[in-house]
Formats: structure tokens, C-alpha cells, sequence
């Protein structure tokens, strides 16, 4: 996984409520067996003009010239609600967000993203309106740069603390592999486990 | 009290971490134990995939399932086919990754075939007091039966198939009661929609929920799985119900049920007089009449018997032209292009029977499409068994085999862009029942009335 330390980018807003985890990839643009394959989809039903890859919405916030490059995704509460599929952040990232900028997060969704390098950011709405705005009024020199190491967002005034647990930081900050991490307790587990079958035999299954 | 030693009231959700939390790091995430593993097509081939890359074995294969459900047709004299571009490829993936491990896989024509959090009910792979994952955001239903029971992704799931254990940090707690008695003619359904309409589609902001008071103890065990299944749109990481003796009866039928059971230990999972919650909430279950969404979140919701409300706001507004509504419309005068009986929420033999009771002896209205699609094997056969399969299709509805079906739209089958669908299923988010669909959530009751009529309706008058 690639540490994240502190990020600069360009900033999109997608400041509504709820966006949830189909909107983000829609089932039918899982089409393979595959963490790839996904940037395409990314929020097809609004990114296209039918709805299906092809003809991209000038309208629509991600297809505009100006934000040609974004990776700071701001959106709006409860982001991510929804189902757990990860292929939602698979294409995020695939997009090329890092960092994702709301009040807060379904709680799956947010997982899923420290679990691929995405930095969940927890902003009030009244901060994330204040940074959106900002950078619209030039989003390509506006940029935002977000400080993992000191948990803040810099855009055009004081800088803005935001909120990650500090296992997700630490997780982030060095680019951990959950698994190897865990089999360093190894131990801990077998004799959790040892002791669990003892007490409660029925757990184990014969 | 226990000599000199103050007993510490906890809650039940405390209880069943304590018994399964290996150790909490100083970063304050923990090392959750998993008893039991499901995974299902969708998401299963990948990380078994992903393990064999690593060259991991699955660390307890005894403890881990597979069933296919999400992209499996539900046509009768199915196969492998399906009508989900590529849908073949995910069967096949997590087929092979089954045998590969020597994990027991609940295969398309398996007799105990069904929708995940069905089997694990019905299979006794989820029993009080054991912790058990599965990569899909519903598997909160299994919490009715006192199970310690998580939602995760792929990448977790293949660090539980690999450690047998879920990072996690222990959420907060939170209490929701729900007072008094509710009416005939109001569900499980009807009380979580009305819940997530108080209190918003975040309103359990990643908490742990237990469902407790007068109207939770009255409901059946497949009532409480309906409450707990939607504890995810309620914005909760999990839901929990302490087992009663309706539970322990349910699960000690199940063919991997203990034996001995330890029916002591199980009865001891209820939360303490006195414990601490970090929030609550309250609801009147009798003040609640039956549900149905308006909008595309299931905190759009209001009683049958109302209208349209005025937007509140940019996202409500956005809703209703998404739903093609206008303020002040009676729902009950809504007209409905098709009905869907169906998915985790709602497939269950009480389902069926509910909205059979309505469809007796009577006729969907003229052109309005009907499906049902029961929830497992287990729950068509009994259907069948007591007749209710002709009823529904007396009655006009197509009835289906077991599966996921309609209550996502991943490729295959689809009511039609534009069309207006009741629906027993959980969400009602822009296109998730296929491009431009429109969805209303509801109780199978009232989907059945609704396709009746031809239009939104309550239930008969009990």
C-alpha cells in the first residue's frame, strides 16, 4: 500500500447527502472478477449521458475541464452509506482519489477505504462547504493540500483539523498491510482461540 | 451483590465483544475473533483469489461457507447462466475457491440454497454468542438471533479467511427502544422505516445497535431479523437483539445447532439493569402506521396514509423529481407499474405469508408486473408445501427460486427505466433497482395490497 503523508490535489465537490455506494459504482459495472477494470464506472449513472460508459455529462462536477486531474473528493454526510461492495473504492482510486472529505462516512465504506490507501477526512459540513468553495472559484490553482501528520486541510484560511481514528492514521501514514500486521499476533490469536474452544467447546465445529 | 466486588452492569453488545476481543491496541483498534465466515459470489472469488496469491491458507476452513446469491438467476430450471454480464465468471471463481480450500459451499441447486444471512439462520451457522462476518452490509440481520454479527469488505474478509480475526474499533452503543404494542397491520418493516424516518438514514452514526422494549419482545425471531437487517441504513455498525426463548427454540432446529447446547450461557446474553449506552433512542410503536418510502433514501418515508411531504431541502427536492412526485400527492393515489416481493429484508416464510393473506383469492391489477422471489430453498419449499406458491400465482405474480434477485440491479433483470416499483426490499437509492427505476420500500403487506390495487395502498383493515 502507498503511505500517505501529506497530499496535494485538486479538489471536487459532491456535496449531497447519502451518496451511497451504488451511485459511487453501480452493480452492473462490476463486470469481471477483478480490483481493476472499475474506473470507468465510477458514478456511472451520473458521470455519462445514458447512464452507461460512453458519452460523458459535460454537466457533471467530475467531468469538468476544471477539475481535470481532482483527487480530493468533498462530499456531503453519511458518504458511502450503503452496500459494502469495495469496488466502490477500488474505483475511486483507480479515478485517482486519495482523499475523501466529508462529515462523515458509512462505516463499512470507511474501512474499505483505509484497507486501499483512501484517506477518509471527517470535516464538519460548514468546513467542507467553506473548502469547496474556495476551490471553486479556481479549481485547478486552488488546490487543496491535506496533512496527515498534523490532521489538517489547508486551503485558503486557517488550516482545517479534521477527524481519523489514530489506527487508520498510523495505518495510512506508513502504508500497512493488514495482514502482515496481524500475523505479528499470531500468538495472541492461537492462545485467544485455545483458550475460547476450552471454555466454550460448542464454538468449535467438528 | 458479589462480596466486596461491584459488579459492573454491561450491556449485551459488551458482553459478546469481551468474549471475542483478542486484544485492543494502544491505536485503540482491536482484534476481534470470528467464529464463523460466510462469503457469497459476489466478492467470495476475489479474496480467496487474493489468498492463494499470497499463498495463505484459509487459517480455519471448518468455520467458513460459501453460498451464491447475488448474481444467480432466479428463473426455474436454472443453471449457471446469467442474465448479469459476466455474473458466470463470479459463480465460477468462487466455486473454485471453495474446492481449493475445502470450504462447503451452498452451490446454485443446493437444497439449503438461499440469500447469505438466510442460511445462516436457518443452517445454525450464526447462533448467540458466536461472532460472525460476511462481505455484505446486511449481515446485521443476524444480530435478532444474538449473533456478534459484521458487514466487512473484500480486503477484510480476506484477513479474517486468512487470521480468523476482524481489526476493528469497538463502536459506541446505543439503545433504541420501541414502547407499547404496534397495530395489526404494522410490521418489523413499518418500525425500522418509521425509525430511520425520525431519526435519518445516519441517525445510529456507526453505532452498535440493540433493539429492545415491548414491540421487540412481541415480535417473532423473523420480525427481529427484518429490524436488524435495516440497521444499516439506519447507519448502525451492527444490531443486536438478546436472545429470548423463541430464539433458542429456533436455533436448537437448526442442523448445526450444539449439542449439547449451552442454553445457560445463551440465556445470560441480555444486558445488565443499569448498563451504560452512549446514546438512545425512543420510539411509540403504536403511534406508527404502515410505512412507505417517497424518496431515495429510506429516511423518505411516511405513513401510507399520508402525502407527498413538502421538500425539506436540496436532497428532498432532488428526490422527488427523481421520483417523478409532487408535494401534497396522496401516496395512496400513486399509481405502480410492478411489485417485488423479495431479498434479506423480506423473503422469509412470515413474508410470504403475509402478503399471501392479502393475494388470496384476488388478482394483481392490469398491467402491473409481479415477482416473488423467496429467500432460501428452505422458505420455497415450506411456501410450497403449504400452497402459498398458487396463490401467488393465482393471483398474477411470477413466483421464482431463491436469490438476491431484483433488490439490486447488477446487469441482469430490471422492471424498466421509469417504471414504479413497491418493493420489500431495503433501499431505495437513485437506480438501485436498475437505471431510472423507481423504488418505494415497504412491507410485504403492503406491496401486496399496492399491486392489488394498482396503486400505493395500505393493507386491508385487519
Amino acid at each position: 500500500m502507498v503511505p500517505l503523508t501529506v497530499h496535494s490535489g485538486v479538489a471536487v465537490p459532491l456535496l449531497r447527502a447519502n451518496v451511497d455506494t451504488d451511485a459511487i459504482i453501480p452493480s452492473r459495472e462490476v463486470r469481471r472478477v477483478s480490483r481493476t477494470g472499475l474506473g470507468d464506472g465510477l458514478f456511472a449513472n451520473w458521470r455519462y449521458v445514458d447512464g452507461q460508459t460512453g458519452r460523458p455529462d459535460p454537466e457533471f462536477v467530475l467531468n469538468r475541464p476544471e477539475r481535470a486531474g481532482a483527487s480530493i473528493l468533498l462530499g456531503g454526510p453519511n458518504f458511502g452509506c450503503g452496500s459494502s461492495r469495495e469496488y466502490a473504492v477500488w474505483a475511486l482510486a483507480e479515478f485517482g482519489i486519495r482523499v475523501i472529505v466529508a462529515p462523515d462516512f458509512g462505516p463499512i465504506f470507511r474501512k474499505n477505504c483505509v484497507a486501499n490507501g483512501l484517506l477518509p477526512a471527517g470535516v464538519p459540513m460548514a468546513a467542507v462547504r467553506e473548502l469547496a468553495a474556495w476551490s471553486d472559484r479556481d479549481p485547478q490553482h486552488n488546490r487543496l493540500t491535506v496533512d496527515l501528520v498534523a490532521a489538517r486541510i489547508k486551503g485558503a484560511g486557517e488550516p482545517v483539523p479534521f477527524d481519523v481514528s489514530r489506527a487508520a492514521r498510523i495505518r495510512l501514514l506508513r502504508g500497512l498491510d493488514d495482514i502482515a500486521m496481524t500475523d505479528c499476533r499470531a500468538a495472541a490469536i492461537d492462545a485467544f482461540e485455545a483458550e475460547r474452544f476450552a471454555a466454550e467447546p460448542w464454538v468449535r465445529l467438528p | 451483590m458479589n462480596g466486596s466486588v461491584p459488579i459492573v452492569p454491561t450491556t449485551l453488545f459488551d458482553k459478546l465483544w469481551e468474549r471475542h476481543c483478542v486484544e485492543t491496541a494502544d491505536d485503540g483498534e482491536s482484534l476481534l475473533y470470528v467464529d464463523r465466515v460466510i462469503m457469497h459470489e459476489r466478492t467470495g472469488g476475489i479474496a480467496l483469489d487474493a489468498l492463494a496469491r499470497r499463498r495463505r491458507a484459509v487459517r480455519r476452513p471448518d468455520q467458513a461457507f460459501c453460498v451464491v446469491d447475488h448474481v444467480v438467476d432466479t428463473e426455474p430450471g436454472r443453471g449457471d447462466a446469467t442474465r448479469v454480464p459476466g455474473g458466470t465468471d463470479f459463480i465460477a471463481a468462487l466455486r473454485q475457491g471453495a474446492a481449493a480450500f475445502g470450504l462447503r459451499i451452498f452451490d446454485v441447486n443446493d437444497d439449503d440454497q438461499g440469500i447469505s444471512h438466510l442460511v445462516s439462520a436457518e443452517q445454525g451457522i450464526a447462533l448467540p454468542g458466536l461472532s460472525l462476518v460476511c462481505p455484505d452490509s446486511h449481515t446485521c440481520t443476524l444480530g435478532a438471533l444474538g449473533t456478534l454479527a459484521f458487514g466487512i469488505g473484500t480486503s477484510e474478509l480476506e484477513h479474517v479467511l486468512a487470521t480468523s480475526t476482524l481489526r476493528i474499533a469497538k463502536p459506541a452503543t446505543m439503545r433504541v427502544v420501541l414502547n407499547g404494542r404496534p397495530r395489526l397491520d404494522v410490521t418489523a418493516k413499518d418500525l425500522a422505516l418509521k425509525l430511520i424516518g425520525t431519526f435519518g438514514a445516519a441517525g445510529a452514526a456507526g453505532a452498535a445497535v440493540e433493539f429492545a422494549g415491548q414491540a421487540v419482545a412481541d415480535m417473532g425471531v423473523e420480525e427481529r431479523m427484518t429490524l436488524c437487517n435495516m440497521a444499516t441504513e439506519f447507519g448502525a455498525a451492527t444490531a443486536v437483539v438478546a436472545p429470548d426463548e423463541q430464539v433458542l427454540s429456533s436455533v436448537l432446529a437448526t442442523p448445526m445447532a450444539p449439542v449439547p447446547a449451552p442454553v445457560a450461557e445463551w440465556s445470560r446474553l441480555v444486558t445488565d439493569p443499569g448498563a451504560h449506552f452512549d446514546h438512545r433512542a425512543e420510539l411509540d410503536a403504536a403511534q406508527v402506521e404502515p410505512q412507505v418510502t417517497w424518496g431515495t433514501s429510506p429516511e423518505h418515508c411516511a405513513s401510507v396514509h399520508a402525502a407527498v411531504p413538502p421538500p425539506s431541502g436540496a436532497a428532498a427536492r432532488r428526490a422527488l423529481a427523481y421520483m417523478a412526485l409532487e408535494p401534497g400527492t396522496p401516496l395512496r393515489s400513486v399509481p405502480i407499474d410492478a411489485a417485488f416481493i423479495g431479498s434479506c429484508t423480506n423473503a422469509r416464510i412470515g413474508d410470504l405469508r403475509s402478503a399471501a393473506t392479502v393475494l388470496a383469492g384476488r388478482r394483481v391489477a392490469p398491467g402491473v408486473a409481479a415477482l416473488c422471489v423467496p429467500g432460501s430453498r428452505r422458505v420455497q419449499r415450506t411456501a410450497e408445501a403449504e400452497g402459498l406458491d398458487e396463490v401467488f400465482r393465482a393471483a398474477g405474480f411470477e413466483w421464482r427460486e431463491p436469490g438476491c434477485s431484483m433488490c439490486f440491479f447488477a446487469g441482469g433483470e430490471t422492471f424498466g427505466s421509469g417504471k414504479r416499483v413497491v418493493s420489500t426490499t431495503n433501499r431505495n437509492f437513485e437506480n438501485r433497482q436498475g437505471p431510472g427505476v423507481r423504488t418505494h420500500l415497504a412491507s410485504p403487506a403492503v406491496v401486496a395490497a399496492s399491486a392489488v390495487h394498482g396503486h400505493i395502498a395500505a393493507p386491508d383493515p385487519v
